[in-house]
């Protein structure tokens, strides 16, 4: 067995062959078998606030977890559906924040208006800013959301706009942390269901031809500037969001919206995750979230910790965790002759 | 006459910095993001040779560019030559190591206005009534050679001969037995040297702090965009319409208003010629 020429061998478990097809439904282990992880991920997620409840410091961990999630969401979305790279992810948090300020305190929207409105809206300036530069392949995307929130973190500040550097104050508050967990966590759970329906659906056929091909996209007949705004404008959508979400949580919406922390997380968190799956972000979160609660007394440190944990699982693990995890959940592998 | 003046050395010092990035794009179509933190980096280097090791400043400088280029080329050999070609890594990637660059030096203790590099030229002259210190001039200078000196190596050597050839067409090149991954390890230690040279130059005019890497980044990339990518001629003529941008509306508006104009001047270009100035050459392959 030992003379060099062997080689490893990957076999699909027998239970995996015979959940595939109609047999799926013969017996409570295999629809057990498939449905298990799934379950797991809900039941998981939403138990979460009631195992946590002596901790209420752990308890509003979550709610950045979540909102950490829905934005690793959206860049896995764009990365991996469409090829396009986003580091610019504290822009969607940041509109969708101070949009959700304005609309709260300004126009005086309650809170259940306030956020869809500012999530809405947040997504048409973003995909209208974003809009020049998706006619074009490449990095120009990357640039162009890279500079954003530098962008409107300056003119924000040099110009005293929207409160400048104070930010503006008093956003209604949730009327309870449990309703504050709540909200987001089946938010997460419907952004990340509904989107993974909507990728095995034509138009997630379509985008996935953007990213590979987009040539045989345009021979197809199909506008593929067209295809890239609506993925923007959903992508822009979940991450406005959560800035919306966040910015009633802390009941102010303020430079530090900005911040790095919301462009590098979930590029960190999709890339430990694994890319393509969209689960595979929400694990990543799941895992870097909490850490990063642990590291609060390193300060920016953190951020160099989380760009090597990043390049380091690019370059040595780049299928991530979550696919790993679902090559052993689904296969068995055995020494064979070569 | 003083906006003509400064317009040309803000432009010059524009174009020095985005050098670096827009070499190691044109040679080896890699989106380097970390160009901003090398040239910190590179700044940082400098102060503790000078104030630590109390070397000579001269010998620092070549230190800290030589040490910049070695940085550089293991980020290629190390991170970058395992991921070429998917563009997704290659962007994040190099973002990423930018990021805990800069941050871990913002970590490590370069924060506030104490890291000063001294000036290599003391005093000023006038100029046609308007005082010019002399470091700006210096900076002038040598961006000018600099641009020659790298024309000629372009043009007369044979590892630039055939760094060029891999810009133009890198399957061509391989097939004549240029070896295209040795090549880019030279554009990207060429670029950091570069990147740092740049940084020596201009950063005694001021004080280097952790920021710089971002706004050097960002006016890189904007100089290099509307140059059009990778087009080296561009670069320059792109960086004089920034530059004098810049400072116009540093005269007649504010100065924050900047990076307002970069910005604008990008969406502009990409929106009537995304390819840029100059960028001719690889016009089709960029669009969709």
């Amino acid at each position: 067995m030992s003379d060099g020429r062997d080689r490893k061998e990957r076999i699909d478990r027998g239970i995996k062959v015979r959940s595939d097809g109609l047999y799926a439904v013969s017996s409570l282990r295999e629809m057990l078998y498939l449905s298990g992880p799934r379950i797991l991920l809900i039941a998981g997620l939403l138990l979460l606030p009631l195992l946590l409840d002596p901790f209420p410091y752990w308890r509003r961990v979550i709610n950045i977890l979540c909102v950490y999630a829905l934005l690793a969401i959206a860049f896995d979305f764009l990365a991996n559906c469409i090829g396009l790279v986003c580091l610019g992810g504290s822009m969607f948090i940041g509109l969708g924040g101070y949009f959700a300020a304005v609309f709260n305190v300004h126009l005086h929207l309650p809170i259940y208006l306030s956020i869809p409105a500012a999530a809405l809206a947040g997504a048409v300036v973003s995909t209208l800013l974003i809009l020049p530069c998706l006619s074009l392949r490449g990095v120009y995307f990357a640039i162009v959301t890279l500079m954003y929130p530098l962008l409107f973190t300056r003119v924000i500040e040099a110009f005293d706009l929207l409160g400048g550097s104070n930010g503006i104050t008093g956003l209604d508050s949730f009327p309870g942390s449990y309703l504050e967990n709540y909200s987001i966590l089946l938010v997460l759970l419907a952004v990340l269901f509904g989107l993974r329906r909507v990728l095995n659906d034509d138009i997630g056929l379509v985008m996935h031809a953007v990213k590979d091909n987009d040539q045989s996209v345009r021979a197809s007949g199909i506008d593929v500037v067209r295809i890239k705004a609506l993925a923007v404008f959903i992508a822009s959508f979940i991450g406005c969001l959560g800035g919306a979400y966040l910015a009633h949580v802390y009941m102010w919406a303020g430079l530090s919206l900005f911040a790095l922390d919301f462009s590098i997380i979930p590029i960190a968190a999709v890339t430990i995750g694994g890319g393509g799956i969209l689960f595979g972000a929400v694990v990543g979160c799941l895992i870097l979230v909490p850490l990063s609660e642990f590291l609060r007394f390193f300060g920016t440190f953190r951020i160099v910790l989380y760009c090597s944990v990043l390049t380091a699982f690019i370059v040595f693990k780049s299928e991530g965790l979550m696919p790993y995890c679902t090559r052993k959940y689904q296969q068995f592998e055995r020494w064979a002759d070569a | 006459m003083e906006i003509l003046l400064f317009g040309i050395i803000n432009s010059v010092t524009l174009s020095l910095t985005a050098l670096g990035f827009t070499l190691v794009y044109g040679i080896s179509r890699l989106p380097n993001f970390a160009h901003g933190a090398l040239y910190v980096t590179s700044g940082y280097i400098v102060w503790l040779c000078v104030n630590s090791l109390g070397l000579n400043y001269l010998l620092a400088i070549v230190l800290g560019i030589v040490a910049t280029a070695i940085i550089g080329a293991l980020m290629y050999r190390l991170i970058i030559l395992r991921i070429r070609g998917m563009q997704i890594s290659e962007i994040i990637a190099t973002y990423a190591i930018g990021l805990a660059i800069i941050e871990g030096l913002r970590w490590g203790g370069l924060r506030g206005s104490t890291f000063t590099l001294p000036s290599f030229l003391a005093g000023s002259i006038e100029l046609g009534g308007i005082a010019v210190d002399n470091q700006r001039l210096f900076v002038l200078g040598s961006g000018v050679g600099v641009f020659a000196a790298l024309g000629l190596f372009v043009k007369y050597t044979k590892t630039g001969l055939a760094l060029k050839a891999i810009a133009q067409d890198e399957r061509a090149a391989m097939m004549l037995g240029i070896d295209s991954d040795r090549k880019a390890l030279v554009s990207f230690a060429l670029g950091s040297g570069l990147s740092a040279f740049a940084a020596i130059l201009i950063l005694p005019l001021g004080s280097i702090v952790v920021e710089t890497g971002y706004n050097v980044l960002i006016y890189s990339i904007a100089v290099s965009i509307i140059g059009g990518l990778g087009s080296w001629g561009g670069a320059i003529v792109a960086s004089f319409i920034i530059g004098f941008a810049q400072i116009l509306t540093e005269v007649f508006l504010s100065t924050q208003y900047q990076m307002v104009i970069s910005l604008l001047a990008i969406i502009v270009t990409l929106l009537l010629k995304p390819s840029g100035i100059f960028g001719k050459q690889k016009e089709l392959d960029d669009r969709v």
